[in-house]
Parts: C-alpha cells; structure tokens; sequence
C-alpha cells in the first residue's frame, strides 16, 4: 500500500488504533466485572453507585467523555498536585486519555451484559457450591465467571466492535491515531476523499477481522451447540 | 481546585442554543432517516436475491466504519473533486450544516434499515395470507400490515437507535457546528473551566435522553395497544373464554 508515500503513515495510525482498542478492552472488561459484581451486591450504596456509573455515562456522548477527561483530567491532576506544592501545568497524554475514556465507557456498556450473563446462571450452581463449602468469591471465580464467559461473549463481541469504531474519537484530542494520519496525510496532498476512504476501508477491515475473531470465539467456547455444525 | 457554579450559570443561554441545533440534527436525520430506511429495508426482506444484495454493501460500509471517517468523507472528501464543486449540489456539499445532516441520515439509515428488516421477517407468515386471502395487492399489503405491524416490533429498538443518534450528534462539532458539544467547546475556550461546562453538557444530554425515553415509552404503549387490550367486562361475564 503507497498512496502517495502516506500508506506506513496510515497503516502506523491503524496500529495505534488497534493498540488503543485492545487496551480499552481490558480495562472496560475489569470496569464491566466490577460494575455487574456491584450492581447484584447485596450491599445498597454499591448497587447505587454502579447504577448511577451506568446511567451517567450511557446518557452521555463518547467524544463528550473523552474532551472530559482529557481537558477536565489536568485540571483535577493539577488540584491534586497543588496540595504537595507542584505548580507546574501537567498535560494527560492523549492515549492514556483516551483509554480512560472508552474504557469507562465500555464498562458502562458491559456491565449491562455481564450482569444478565451472570444473573442467566441457574441459583441452584450458587447453592451447590456452597454446600461444597466455597466461599461467595471463590464461587464467583471458579464456578459462575467461567460460564459467563460464553453467555457474555455475543453481546461483548458488539461492544467491541462500537469501542473499535469510538477509538475515532481520540483523534479528536491529538492522538496519532488513523483517522488522525489520514487527516495529516490530507493536509499535505490536498486529496482528502483518497485518504478518508483508504482510512474507512482500514476500519472496515478492522471489524470485519473483529467479527470473525467473535464468531470463533463464540463456536469455541460453546463447542457443544449445533450451531458449529450449521 | 475551585467549582464555579457562576460559569454555568453565565453561559447557560449559549449551550441552550446548542440543545436546538443538537435537536435539529437528531430529529432531521432521524426523519430522512427512517424515510431512507424502509424502502431499504424492504429491499433487504426481499424474495428476489438481485434486489436483496443491492443495498448490502451500503449497509455493510456504513455500520462497519466510524461516523467520524463518514462525516469527514462527506465535509472535506466531496471538495476534492471538480465535478462537485462545480455542481448544483456544491451550495449544500459547502455547509457543513447539511453535511452532518447527510452524514447522519447515511448512518442511521443503514442501522435502521437492519432493524426494520428484523421486524418485517418477524411477521407472522398467516398474517401475509391472510391479506393475501383477501386479494390485497403487494402495496396494500406492504401499506396496510407489514408496516404498521414492523413498526410496531421495531419501536423499542429504534429507540435506542435515535438515543445513540442523539450522543452521535456531538460529533457534529468536529465540522465547526455549534451543537451541544460544540457550544461547551467554545465556551471553555474562552473560560477555561471544562469541568463545569462539560458537566453541565452531559447534564444537558442525560436530560434529553430522558424526555426521549420518557415519549418512545408513550408512542409505544399508543402504537402497541392491542397488546395491551382488555375485553370488556360485560363480554367476559357472558363468555369466560373471551379473556383472553
């Protein structure tokens, strides 16, 4: 791929974005587990405060969150750091920005499904396991996670798939992503349609590749279902 | 770090004019929208395979790519070529108004001709025999009961999807529009308080969201009602059958 001498630009942009999504994807998934575990805690202040997370940050845009965090972040960094006398400007960078910002999104949206996946499991597995003499944890780490695992798996997989589409966003705040390297590309060729849509077909690539990576991930972890066959 | 509730308060008027222009972009898309979606929809959910394969790929780019890449594609992409600046279409292609207008009309379209399609093959197969039954043409049949009983099924979802729609529109300020977002941007440009401003955005699109949720609830319950139909008492006293 050359596009006039900008094709390793963009294809270096499209590694960023992938860097940045998987890395999202981690921390949003840890988010998720938390916010579900809180939301079914019996405990009332945990199950207010993940619903409050939950509402809050699905009623919000993404880019919305993501300036928040990169503008509003340095502000509360800078507060912070003024209690231990440090008066300098402090500046977020954009990726750590920006994986703030999709993974507490991502976790907002996951924790919804986690916690129908978890809430799917049979209570009488819960029972069993404690009359095996397994504490609530230990339950929820050997016996429910692992079976959430593949009840969670379609709806994560098109969570990932919206987050891989909002990485976009960061480019917004100066991230060296692919929508950014086209932009750049753009403005030094004056052709902006060829690189948009070098930058749409890339993306587009990225799904697809995202879909079929959830597709074998579904068949494997459910080997026994008839859907492998058809 | 100090909160400062005054710069809310001062520059509340600006992101209320936000809310209009956000408004306007939601409910504008949102409308050539679902008048795109459905003749694509009815593509999709078509008998002929040529006319099925027809609208895949456009659905196929629009939901596998960001809007951000469509609305850029749109706004700085179409000027690249002479033939459209030299067009009658250049005065719209120009505005980057009506390219996030188009920009969002593509993208929801194509989600919603997904799920209108979803809707139109959950009908029941007796319902289209029936009408055929009674000699209505494929028109009538599509005007009178696939339709009225797909939009009926597709509410909810849809619902979410102007939800969603509503959130997308803060990428409106990316092309210089001062919707929501953008009015919150220009406004912490001059008092750099973005804690504050940003706050008071979100609050302003989590109140949106609600009214939204509050009214498809509504529209529901009218457009679903028969779902909802209790038979009247004095029928169900003469035949206890009828209850249900």
């Amino acid at each position: 791929m050359d596009l006039l001498g900008f094709g390793d630009l963009l294809l270096s942009g499209a590694w960023v974005t992938v860097k940045l999504a998987l890395t999202s994807l981690v921390f949003g998934l840890l988010f998720g587990l938390i916010g579900a575990a809180a939301k079914l805690s019996s405990f009332w202040p945990a199950r207010a405060l993940a619903t409050l997370y939950t509402t809050f940050v699905r009623g919000i845009p993404e880019l919305l969150l993501v300036l928040t965090i990169y503008f509003g972040g340095s502000v509360i960094l800078m507060a912070i750091a003024e209690q231990f006398g440090y008066t300098d400007y402090i500046e977020i960078s954009a990726f750590a920005a920006g994986v703030a910002a999709l993974s507490i999104a991502f976790g907002a949206y996951s924790t919804e499904v986690l916690r129908g996946a978890i809430q799917a499991i049979p209570k009488g597995q819960w029972e069993s396991a404690q009359a095996l003499g397994m504490t609530p944890l230990k339950t929820f780490f050997r016996i429910i996670l692992p079976q959430v695992w593949r009840l969670a798996l379609p709806g994560l997989g098109n969570l990932f798939q919206v987050l891989l589409k909002d990485t976009a966003l960061v480019s917004v705040i100066g991230l060296d992503d692919l929508m950014r390297q086209a932009y750049v590309a753009t403005g030094s060729t004056n052709q902006p349609f060829t690189f948009y849509m070098a930058a749409a077909l890339i993306y587009l690539g990225l799904t697809v590749l995202s879909t079929a990576t959830t597709s074998w991930l579904e068949r494997r972890s459910d080997p026994a279902s008839t859907r492998a066959v058809t | 770090m100090n909160w400062d509730w005054n710069v809310i308060i001062d520059y509340y008027p600006r992101l209320l004019d936000g809310v209009w222009v956000t408004l306007e972009l939601v409910f504008l898309s949102g409308l050539l929208g679902l008048l795109l979606a459905v003749p694509v929809a009815l593509m999709r959910a078509s008998h002929n395979r040529w006319l099925r394969m027809l609208p895949f790929g456009y659905i196929f780019f629009f939901r596998g790519t960001p809007l951000l890449v469509q609305i850029f594609l749109i706004y700085y992409g179409a000027s690249q070529f002479e033939v459209v600046r030299e067009s009658a279409l250049w005065p719209i292609l120009r505005e980057p108004y009506w390219c996030a207008i188009i920009a969002f009309t593509l993208n929801t379209a194509a989600y919603t001709a997904e799920l209108i399609r979803g809707a139109i093959q959950a009908i029941p197969k007796g319902e289209l025999e029936a009408a055929d039954a009674f000699g209505m043409s494929r028109m009538l049949k599509i005007r009178r009961i696939v339709l009225p009983r797909a939009f009926g099924t597709v509410l909810p979802a849809y619902g979410n999807e102007l939800i969603l729609m509503l959130k997308s529109s803060s990428l409106a300020s990316t092309i210089t529009l001062l919707d929501i977002t953008g009015a919150a941007r220009t406004i912490i440009a001059r008092t750099y308080t973005p804690l504050e401003i940003f706050f008071a955005a979100g609050v302003l699109y989590l109140v949106i969201t609600a009214v939204m949720i509050g009214c498809f609830r509504l529209l529901e319950k009218r457009l679903n009602r028969h779902q909802h139909y209790k038979m009247p008492a004095e029928l169900v006293a003469v035949d206890p059958r009828l209850k249900d």
